[in-house]
C-alpha cells in the first residue's frame, strides 16, 4: 500500500516553546487515522504545521506527502496538492461572501491541478448539492464566511469546503468541539460520505464519542510531542476507559 | 526697539500672491463677491500657505509639499472638450452631467436644455456676470477656523455651478457635477460651486475629479451646502485626480431639522489631496452619514479632515473612514465631533480604520470630540493595523494564492463605507473602483 503521508522524526516549536518532539506517523492511502492524546500534547500543532501555518516552526525532521517534501510547499500549494486542514475554530471573514471564497478556493486549485475553473452554473449546481448533504441552508451562504454562523454551522461549513476541494489527505482538527450529539452526527456523516479508497483522514480528537461515527483504522496516542502508542479502533475504547495519564508517563 | 516681522515667502506663495493681485481686476462679478474675493485673497497673503505648527494642517505641511504655484490654466480648447466629452467615470450611471474643464463650465457638454422640474442650474461666471441673485449666498457658509485652501478658492472665485432645488422637488436623477483637467503642462483650476437643496427635497449629487497622468497640476475645488429642514441629500464624490496633481477641497455644509444627510468620499488619486468638510448641524433631529474610503499607492498623500458640528438637539451622525495604505503612502483622517451647548440627544460615532500594506505606509489618525451637552452619546474608535496572518492563512489554506486572498480582505475592508452608498448604480461603480484598484497592484 502507497503512504501517502510520511512524518519522521517531526520536531517543531512555536514561539521558540518545544511543541512536538521527534514525532513519527505514517497514513496509507484511504484509511483514517485517528490521533487522541490530551490539551497540550501538541495535536493542533501537528495539524497547523501540516497545512503550514506561519511562526510554526520545523527544527529537525521531515514531512512527505505523496512523496513530496511537504514542508518546502506555501500553504495554497499543499492545498492544491490535496491537504486540506478542517479548523478547529474556523475563521470569521467579514466582509467577504461565503459563495465567493468558496468559489474562489474552488477554482485556484482547480487551476493549479491543471483542471477547468467551473463555470457559474456548475459552481452553483454543485455548491447546491454539497450543502444540502450536509444539511446546510442556502440562507447561509449568503452570508459572510462563518459570520453569524453558529459552532455547529462553521463545522459544517468546513465539511463543505472539503468536499469541494476533493483533497487526499483531510486532517479534522478536533472538529467534533462544541457540537451537540446531532451536529456531531451530521458531521460525521458528511465525513463518512467523503471516505474513499483514494483518500485519507487524520482525525484529531480528545473523546471516543466522535470516533463511533467515524470510525478509524487506526488509532494512535499523542503526548508531550510525539507518539507513544498505535493500535486498532480498540485503543480509543481503552483510552476512554483509563484516561490519558498512563501514557503521559509513559512519554 | 520693533524688529519688523518680515515673513520669508516661498517661491508658491509669491506667485500666489502675484496671480491674485494680477486676476484681481479680470474676474467677473462685483459688488460683495469682488469684496468677498479680495478680502480673502489678502487674508491668504498675510497668512501663506499653512505648514506643520498650523493645528488643521499638522500631517499635510502644504507650504512643503506645494513647491510651485502652476499658473492659471487657460480656457479649455477644442481638444479638452473632446477628451471631456468622453470622459465618464460612471458608467451606466444615468445622470444629468454638467461638466468644467479646467474649472470652466462647458455648456455644450452639460444638459441644461431640459431640466427637471424644480431643479435650476447656473454656470457660476453667468451668474456673476448677469448678477443672479444666488450669487448673494457664496461665503455665507464659513469654516471654524481660517483656512488657507478655502481662502485660495474664494480669491479665485470665477466659475462653477450654482444649482438650486426648489422646496419639494425629489429629483429622478443624480446630477453630477464633472471635473475634468486637460492640458500636458502644468496649470492651476479653481471651481466653486453652491447647491440649494429646499425644504423636503431629495436630491443625489456626484462629484467627480480626473486629469492627466504624470502633470503636475492643481485643482482647488469648493462646494457650499444649504440642505434645507425634511431634505434628503446623498453627496458621493470620487477624486480620482491624475498621479502628480494637487488636490485642495472644500465642502461647507449647512444642514437643516429632520434633513438626512449622506457623504461619502472615495479619495484615490493625486501625489497630494486634502478634503476638508464642516458639517453643521443648524436644526434638530437630522440625520447624517459621513462613510468614505481612501486607497493609497506609491507616494500618494491624502488628508480628509472633518468637522461635524452638532448645534442643535436630537441630531446623529455616524463617521466611518477606512483606508488601505499600500507603497509609502500617508493616509491623514482628522475628525471633529463638535457637541454644543444645548445640542442634547446628540449620539455621534466615529470610526476611523486604516489598513497598512506595506511597513513603509504611514496612517495619522486624529479622532477629537468636544462636548457641551451632559446629555449625549458620543463614542469614537481609530486603528491601524496590517492584514491580519490568521485570515490571510484560513484562504491559503484553501487553496487561495496569496495575493488573491489579499484583495478581497482589502476588498472586504474598503467596501464596508461604500455599501452604505444609497443610490445602487453609484455604489456599483465605487465597488467596481476598488476592484480596478486592487488589480492593478498585482
Amino acid at each position: 500500500m502507497s503512504k501517502l503521508l510520511e512524518v519522521k522524526n517531526l520536531h517543531a516549536e512555536v514561539g521558540g516553546k518545544k511543541i512536538l518532539n521527534g514525532l513519527d506517523l505514517s497514513v496509507e492511502e484511504g484509511k483514517v487515522h485517528a490521533i487522541m492524546g490530551p490539551n497540550g500534547s501538541g495535536k493542533s500543532t501537528l495539524s497547523y504545521i501540516l497545512a503550514g501555518k506561519p511562526r510554526y516552526e520545523v527544527t529537525e525532521g521531515s514531512v512527505k506527502f505523496l512523496g513530496q517534501d511537504l514542508l518546502a510547499l506555501p500553504p495554497d500549494e499543499r492545498a492544491a496538492k490535496g491537504l486540506f486542514l478542517a479548523f478547529q475554530y474556523p475563521m470569521e471573514i467579514p466582509g467577504v461572501a461565503s459563495m465567493i471564497f468558496l468559489r474562489t478556493a474552488v477554482n485556484s486549485v482547480r487551476k493549479k491541478r491543471g483542471e477547468a475553473e467551473l463555470s457559474t452554473p456548475d459552481f452553483l449546481r454543485l455548491v447546491r448539492e454539497k450543502a444540502s448533504d450536509l444539511k446546510i441552508d442556502q440562507e447561509m451562504l449568503k452570508r459572510a464566511v462563518n459570520v453569524g454562523f453558529s459552532g455547529g454551522e462553521k463545522k459544517r461549513n468546513e465539511i463543505l469546503q472539503m468536499a469541494l476541494l476533493e483533497p487526499k489527505l483531510c486532517v479534522l482538527d478536533e472538529t467534533d468541539s462544541g457540537l451537540d450529539i446531532d451536529a456531531l452526527k451530521v458531521v460525521a456523516e458528511g465525513v463518512n460520505e467523503l471516505r474513499s479508497k483514494k483518500r485519507s483522514f487524520v482525525v484529531i480528537t480528545h473523546y471516543q464519542r466522535l470516533l463511533n461515527h467515524i470510525v478509524p483504522d487506526v488509532v494512535h496516542v499523542m503526548a508531550k510531542g510525539k507518539i507513544v502508542k498505535t493500535g486498532g479502533p480498540e485503543l480509543a475504547k481503552e483510552l476512554e476507559a483509563k484516561g490519558y495519564a498512563a501514557f503521559e508517563q509513559a512519554a | 526697539m520693533n524688529a519688523e516681522i518680515r515673513p520669508i515667502r516661498t517661491p508658491a506663495e509669491q506667485a500666489l500672491a502675484a496671480s491674485i493681485e494680477a486676476a484681481r481686476d479680470r474676474l467677473p462679478g462685483a459688488g460683495e463677491i469682488k469684496k468677498l474675493r479680495e478680502a480673502a485673497g489678502k487674508a491668504f497673503v498675510e497668512s501663506g500657505l499653512p505648514h506643520r505648527r498650523v493645528e488643521e494642517w499638522k500631517y499635510t505641511d502644504l507650504r512643503a509639499l506645494m513647491r510651485d504655484a502652476a499658473p492659471l490654466a487657460s480656457p479649455p480648447d477644442k481638444k479638452a472638450i473632446e477628451q471631456a466629452k468622453k470622459h465618464n467615470p460612471f458608467p451606466g450611471v444615468e445622470a444629468l452631467r454638467l461638466v468644467l474643464v479646467n474649472g470652466v463650465f462647458v455648456s455644450e457638454l452639460s444638459e441644461l436644455a431640459s431640466l427637471e422640474k424644480g431643479l435650476t442650474i447656473v454656470p457660476l461666471a453667468k451668474a456673476l456676470a448677469e448678477g443672479n441673485k444666488l450669487t448673494q449666498r457664496i461665503g455665507e457658509l464659513q469654516p471654524d477656523t481660517y483656512d488657507a485652501a478655502l481662502s485660495l478658492n474664494t480669491a479665485f472665485l470665477n466659475d462653477g455651478v450654482l444649482i438650486e432645488i426648489a422646496d419639494g422637488t425629489k429629483l429622478a436623477k443624480p446630477i453630477h457635477i464633472v471635473n475634468f483637467h486637460s492640458g500636458s503642462t502644468p496649470a492651476s483650476t479653481y471651481a466653486r460651486s453652491l447647491i440649494v437643496a429646499g425644504e423636503d427635497s431629495q436630491a443625489t449629487v456626484i462629484e467627480s475629479f480626473a486629469g492627466p497622468e504624470k502633470v503636475a497640476y492643481q485643482t482647488s475645488s469648493a462646494m457650499e451646502l444649504h440642505v434645507a429642514d425634511k431634505a434628503s441629500f446623498d453627496l458621493i464624490r470620487l477624486q480620482a485626480e491624475g498621479s502628480a496633481a494637487l488636490h485642495l477641497s472644500t465642502l461647507l455644509a449647512k444642514i437643516g431639522s429632520d434633513a438626512k444627510f449622506a457623504l461619502h468620499p472615495v479619495t484615490q488619486g493625486a501625489a497630494v489631496s486634502r478634503y476638508s468638510v464642516t458639517l453643521r448641524f443648524a436644526g434638530k433631529n437630522i440625520e447624517a452619514r459621513f462613510a468614505g474610503a481612501t486607497l493609497l499607492r506609491g507616494k500618494q498623500h491624502a488628508d480628509t479632515t472633518m468637522v461635524i458640528d452638532h448645534m442643535m438637539p436630537h441630531g446623529t451622525s455616524r463617521e466611518l473612514m477606512k483606508s488601505a495604505l499600500d507603497g509609502e503612502s500617508r493616509g491623514v483622517f482628522q475628525g471633529r465631533i463638535n457637541v454644543r451647548h444645548g445640542a442634547q440627544k446628540t449620539d455621534a460615532r466615529m470610526a476611523t480604520h486604516a489598513l497598512m500594506l506595506t511597513d513603509t505606509a504611514e496612517s495619522d489618525n486624529k479622532p477629537e470630540l468636544e462636548i457641551f451637552a451632559d446629555d449625549v452619546q458620543c463614542g469614537h474608535g481609530a486603528t491601524s493595523g496590517a492584514i491580519d496572518e490568521n485570515l490571510l492563512f484560513y484562504f491559503l489554506a484553501r487553496g487561495i494564492p496569496r495575493k488573491e486572498a489579499e484583495a478581497l480582505l482589502i476588498q472586504s475592508f474598503v467596501a464596508e463605507p461604500l455599501e452604505m452608498i444609497a443610490h445602487e448604480g453609484v455604489r456599483g461603480v465605487m465597488l467596481a473602483r476598488v476592484e480596478d484598484w486592487l488589480r492593478a497592484r498585482g
